[in-house]
């Protein structure tokens, strides 16, 4: 919401700098975004960093207010008018100008009542007012078509006040106006942009902002006016009220202005409510427009004829909710289906107007309107949130509302509102004010022992300071020993009747005035709660140091994809998962994300693609959680590894003379083995894979402790050539990292280093071709016995000469005994014993 | 004889003083010094020579032995030491030829200003607890205090998912109530955890807005938790994290889980708080939203809040992240583009 500093110092005295007030604001809990200034100097205040503001300075001798005595037509042009204007100087100044505004004074004598401009003199700052961007323009003496002119009557772009330019700002009189004033103290403004969370609904108007500097800066609020000039017969006798939902519509008041003008309102009005963003329209709509954003209570004016005519004699105002299949054209012009806990203002005719949100259009105010009828009333901010979820309209009434605004407002608004209505309108105000408040709210009386504020603050605050602080804010506080008796103001709804919660709502507000800078910092002086190690995160932890150390980058994707995205990450045929093990979004980004992922393989296999544009060797790891839907309220959210490897396994370089081979399943495999080498987990084993993504011949399943918990592999080719990538194996794994945490071996045993010399042997065995490298090395381990430390395999060979259908397996052999020195004796008789249990039990011969 | 001395060790010198290389001092040694050397062979010329004037002979060709030995020595070690400078000199090599390419590999962004996070709050004695993402409406909302319609469920816009009950997190707050559920004993024991965690949004995505985001929420509950306490922690927080003399400024706010509740501003650390783009010229960059739990939350949790207080905050690590490293779009991170993640 925008304030104009001078609106506000209407209700308030404000004696420091507005930079100032704006920075106190802010820390007072209503965030001052940006400060818009219109003629008046930035000030600069010791120790408070501000963006530079880039706006025109008014110069106080330059830029003064004037008064158009006459104008005069310009002798060689039509459509130039010669403005004179009396300034304060010896002589009237003679403007040159086109304004079209201007033109019905023109030749008409001297104007009367005085009619008030702004007046640049040359050698004055303005911006150009023909340029579309700002620039700055100086005023010199020139010929305009045969008369010298030398200053100017200004429009608000020119000034930089608004962005309009169609004609020259023309005032209406005012008592305190003095020919040759310095414009800045006229028009001159600064506007705070003010941010409200939630809670603040009861600032969304100037004396709302002006009750909070009051209470900031300790001085006192100055109300307006609320007594209004009622000579006409007693509103009783001319209207009715009917409130049938009392808890939606807690209050309804009505006051009756009869023989009044619709016209356009005096420039004072109509300049706040530009200042703010609102559009004029006429003295009667503008003055609801002004009460809203004075009070903070919406106003909604009817059309008494048209009430009557409808109603065929005096209308009765009812509050309902809308009979099934009920209509309403709205202000907007929209023909709107009413929901059933839409809260209407009906008459006996029908719906009138959406009760605190938007008028009907049959009702409403016209140049035509000579008697009006005044609604001011109190509505259940949650229904109107509901109204507004359902109709998608907002407007400034239903800001407020549906935040909540105190019933006891309703009446100071219609009060206010009509007498100013008939002061700029003229006009008898009927009788008395209407007013249907069948249950006003007891206010809340909050017992708040100064111990527990000290307690929860942690600050020695005075009995006496704490209760200043709450008067301040218009709390009624009576002391009965050290405790405070707060009752709430009748404009607050946020102070609750719960004991406690209500002492937190006071101590608060004595915390927000007080400064929360003045609370000093402490250390918990509290009981610790035992600590414990969290496994889960130092695995996690654990695991991507060792991901990152072998070279792989940690990615982290976006938890949503879909089921198509997902469906291609299986080859034609492969079952999905069944629909409702999803977690599907109901109003998604994008439809491309619309479930939460059950594996990493989709997004993984994205960033490949992405990266491959420009990278072919690509190493990435993810850790993060899939989302398994199905029967329970939540899904099951298990935390996954992935790995993905593709490319070369080194990348080019001019020390080597071709470049290096693919990466292979044997890579991915030799990852996952530091994984587990480095978690201490010994306890696994592989199985052909299962995973439908994977190749079924080059894949396999991880099995630790003999659970089950993840598949590796290279990807299946038909999911592989639907990402393109055929260019090289695509590798991924994808594995539980909950059984790997319970799997690890947090306290490993380490060996003590062997004093003896080791014994080196070779030996190569001759085996069927189809036969398992690991089913061969079993053997070999097993006849080996403790003394064969090592069985490394360094060769495969197929080929001449050894016989077809068979290939060679080549390994070297550590043999070594910790307690003696081991001879070739010794290694050649294990040595002969792993042939001969080979031979026997593979069928192998020995490589000569 | 004397002559025949001096004449040898002359040829000998002047031989020596023209050898460079080892086969030079080999010959040489062998010449002079060997077993049938020259000086050997002095050596037996002593016999023939009158008694009188061995010894004096004797002892003038040892000299003479002594002296041939120190200069072939020396002459050997500088021999060495220029072919070693030759050698050194040869095997020079081009040493801006690029290196060997080496995986590095590296861990995200956002997982380093965690574990950066989780390290210094855990130096401060608050532990990781882990919460779902996928959560009730309950626990995300109601429990912190915004029941259905609550105007502050307005400042988040919400991923429901098609059982209304169920949502995505838009905050890592519902985590409050189930730590304090699960580790609170029924409302007896004392907490001081962080919950870190993904969260979801549903907004455009541009440059400054992401639909997931990481979130650090902090909590301590105790019999005597003051605000003053929430200060100081979080001022001690902000040492570690920026700068030893990080200043902390307060600013009254709304949160409808905490009251009082505060923004936390750090002083602008990449202008020193004197204002800049970043800072958008104030001095000041937010870090953290906080306050003292609400009642009703300490209810929820299981607590009598007339016996038990609270305090909670929630920071960003991406933001951090980003002003720490001058990111400008939060796009990058969820990215994964391999010459983002190499940056680290
Ligand atoms: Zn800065």
């Amino acid at each position: 919401m925008l304030v104009p500093i001078t609106w506000l110092r209407e209700y308030v005295d404000i004696e420091v700098p507005v930079e100032l007030l704006a920075e106190r604001l802010t820390l007072a809990g209503l965030e001052v975004a940006h400060l818009r200034y219109i003629g008046l100097p930035q000030a600069t205040v010791p120790g408070l960093v501000m963006p530079r503001s880039d706006h025109l300075v008014w110069e106080r001798d330059k830029l003064l207010l004037g008064r158009i005595v006459e104008v005069k037509a310009h002798p060689n042009a039509d459509r130039l008018v010669m403005a004179l204007v009396e300034y304060g100087g010896g002589e009237l100044e003679q403007c040159v100008t086109g304004a079209p505004n201007l033109f019905e004074y023109k030749d008409q004598g001297e104007i009367s009542p005085p009619l008030w401009c702004a007046l640049a003199l040359e050698g004055a700052t303005v911006w150009d007012g023909h340029s579309d961007k700002p620039r700055r323009a100086t005023l010199k003496g020139r010929e305009l078509r045969g008369i010298y002119n030398k200053s100017m009557v200004c429009s608000e772009k020119e000034l930089g006040i608004s962005d309009e330019h169609e004609g020259v700002i023309l005032m209406d009189h005012d008592e305190r106006f003095v020919a040759g004033m310095a414009l800045a103290d006229v028009l001159g403004d600064v506007l705070l942009d003010i941010e409200f969370t939630p809670n603040l609904a009861r600032c969304l108007s100037m004396v709302g902002v002006a009750r909070e500097v009051a209470a900031i800066l300790g001085t006192e609020m100055r109300y307006p006016a609320y007594d209004f000039l009622a000579e006409g017969a007693p509103i009783a006798e001319q209207v009715a009220i009917d409130i049938r939902e009392p808890a939606l519509n807690p209050r309804f008041t009505l006051t009756l202005l009869r023989d009044t003008k619709v016209r356009q309102s005096p420039f004072w009005l109509r300049h706040r409510l530009k200042l703010i963003g609102q559009r004029p329209r006429n003295n009667i709509v503008d003055v609801t427009n002004y009460i809203t954003f004075e009070l903070g209570q919406p106003l909604h004016a009817f059309d008494y004829d048209k009430l009557c005519q409808r109603a065929g004699g005096l209308p009765t105002i009812i509050t309902r909710l809308p009979q099934p299949g009920e209509q309403l054209e709205t202000l907007d012009g929209e023909a709107r289906a009413l929901g059933a806990e839409t809260i209407l203002v009906a008459d006996t005719a029908g719906a009138l107007s959406l009760g605190g949100v938007i008028g009907g259009g049959e009702t409403e105010i016209s140049a035509e309107t000579q008697n009006v009828l005044l609604e001011s009333a109190a509505w259940n901010n949650i229904s109107i949130r509901k109204t507004l979820r359902e109709q998608k309209v907002h407007t400034e009434a239903s800001a407020r509302f549906s935040r909540g605004v105190h019933p006891s407002q309703a009446i100071l608004g219609c009060q206010r509102g009509i007498e100013l209505m008939r002061q700029l309108g003229g006009g008898t105000i009927a009788s008395g004010v209407l007013d249907n408040y069948p249950a006003p709210p007891p206010a809340p009386t909050v017992a708040l022992p100064i111990a527990r504020v000290r307690q929860l603050l942690g600050m020695e605050v005075a009995l006496a300071d704490a209760a200043a602080v709450l008067r301040r804010l218009e709390f009624e506080v009576a002391i009965e020993g050290d405790v405070m008796l707060a009752t709430a103001p009748d404009f607050r709804l946020d102070i609750s009747a719960d004991a406690v919660v209500g002492q937190a709502d006071l101590i608060e507000e004595i915390a927000r005035i007080i400064g929360y800078d003045q609370i000093p910092d402490t250390i918990m002086a509290d009981e610790m709660p035992p600590q414990r190690e969290n496994t889960a995160v130092l695995t996690e932890e654990r695991i991507r140091d060792i991901l990152a150390a072998q070279g792989l980058y940690e990615v982290i994707n976006y938890r949503f994809t879909s089921r198509e995205s997902e469906a291609q990450l299986l080859p034609a045929g492969a079952p999905m998962p069944a629909a409702d093990s999803y977690v599907e979004i109901a109003n998604p980004a994008a439809s491309e994300r619309n479930v939460l992922r059950r594996t990493l393989l989709g997004n993984m296999l994205e960033n490949v693609v992405n990266n491959g544009r420009y990278q072919a060797s690509q190493q990435l790891f993810e850790i993060g959680k899939v989302y398994l839907g199905g029967g329970a309220l939540l899904p099951q959210e298990p935390q996954r590894l992935g790995i993905f490897l593709t490319g070369a396994r080194a990348q080019p370089w001019w020390q080597e003379e071709s470049p290096a081979p693919p990466m292979d399943f044997y890579d991915l495999k030799g990852v996952l083995e530091n994984v587990l080498a480095a978690l201490h987990i010994e306890d696994f084993r592989y199985e052909r894979g299962t995973q439908p993504s994977l190749h079924p011949g080059r894949s396999a399943d991880l099995l630790v402790a003999g659970e089950r918990i993840g598949s590796f592999g290279e990807i299946h080719p038909q999911v592989a050539a639907r990402f393109k990538l055929t260019a090289a194996p695509a590798l991924y794994g994808e594995f539980a990292v909950a059984p790997l945490m319970r799997q690890q071996r947090r306290l490993h045993k380490v060996a003590a280093l062997p004093t003896r010399p080791a014994v080196l042997e070779d030996i190569a065995l001759i085996v069927r071709a189809d036969m398992p490298a690991g089913a061969v090395e079993a053997v070999i381990r097993q006849a080996g016995g403790r003394l064969l430390k090592e069985v490394t395999l360094f060769d495969v060979y197929m080929g001449e000469p050894i016989p077809p259908g068979k290939k060679s397996l080549a390994y070297a052999l550590t043999f070594q005994d910790d307690a003696r020195t081991l001879t070739d004796k010794n290694a050649a008789k294990i040595r002969k014993k792993i042939i001969g249990a080979a031979r026997h039990r593979l069928n192998a011969e020995l490589r000569s | 004889m004397s002559q025949s001395i001096d004449a040898l060790r002359e040829a000998a010198l002047a031989a020596l003083g023209s050898i460079h290389d080892n086969d030079g001092l080999s010959a040489w040694r062998a010449q002079y010094l060997g077993r049938r050397g020259a000086v050997s062979g002095l050596f037996g010329t002593i016999g023939s020579l009158p008694k009188a004037e061995r010894a004096i002979f004797g002892k003038r060709v040892n000299a003479l032995q002594g002296e041939l030995r120190q200069a072939f020595e020396g002459r050997e070690a500088l021999i060495q030491s220029q072919r070693l400078a030759r050698e050194l000199e040869e095997g020079e090599i081009d040493i801006s030829l690029p290196a060997q390419p080496r995986r590095r590999g590296g861990i995200h962004p956002s997982t380093r200003t965690h574990r950066e996070f989780q390290q210094i709050w855990a130096e401060m004695g608050f532990q990781v607890f882990q919460s779902r993402d996928v959560e009730e409406d309950e626990f995300n909302f109601t429990l912190l205090n915004l029941p259905p319609h609550h105007p502050a469920r307005d400042m988040q816009d919400t991923f429901y998912t098609t059982d209304p009950r169920v949502l995505l997190r838009t905050h890592t707050s519902p985590g409050q109530i189930r730590a304090m559920r699960a580790l609170g004993a029924g409302g007896s024991k004392p907490i001081r955890v962080i919950l870190p965690g993904m969260c979801y949004r549903q907004e455009q995505v541009t440059a400054r807005s992401e639909i997931q985001f990481t979130q650090v929420e902090g909590l301590a509950v105790g019999r005597n938790i003051r605000m003053s306490d929430l200060k100081g922690t979080i001022a001690e927080f902000a040492k570690r994290m920026y700068s030893p003399d990080a200043r902390v400024r307060y600013r009254a706010s709304y949160f409808p889980f905490t009251e009082p509740s505060m923004e936390v501003d750090v002083e602008c650390f990449l202008c020193g708080g004197a204002g800049c783009r970043v800072c958008k010229y104030t001095g000041w960059l937010e870090i953290a939203g906080s306050g003292m739990v609400h009642p009703e939350v300490l209810r929820n949790g299981g607590y009598d809040p007339s016996e038990w207080s609270g305090f909670a905050f929630g920071m960003g690590p991406e933001r951090i992240t980003m002003l720490k490293h001058g990111i400008q779009d939060i796009r990058y991170f969820w990215g994964n583009d391999l010459r983002f993640l190499q940056q680290f």
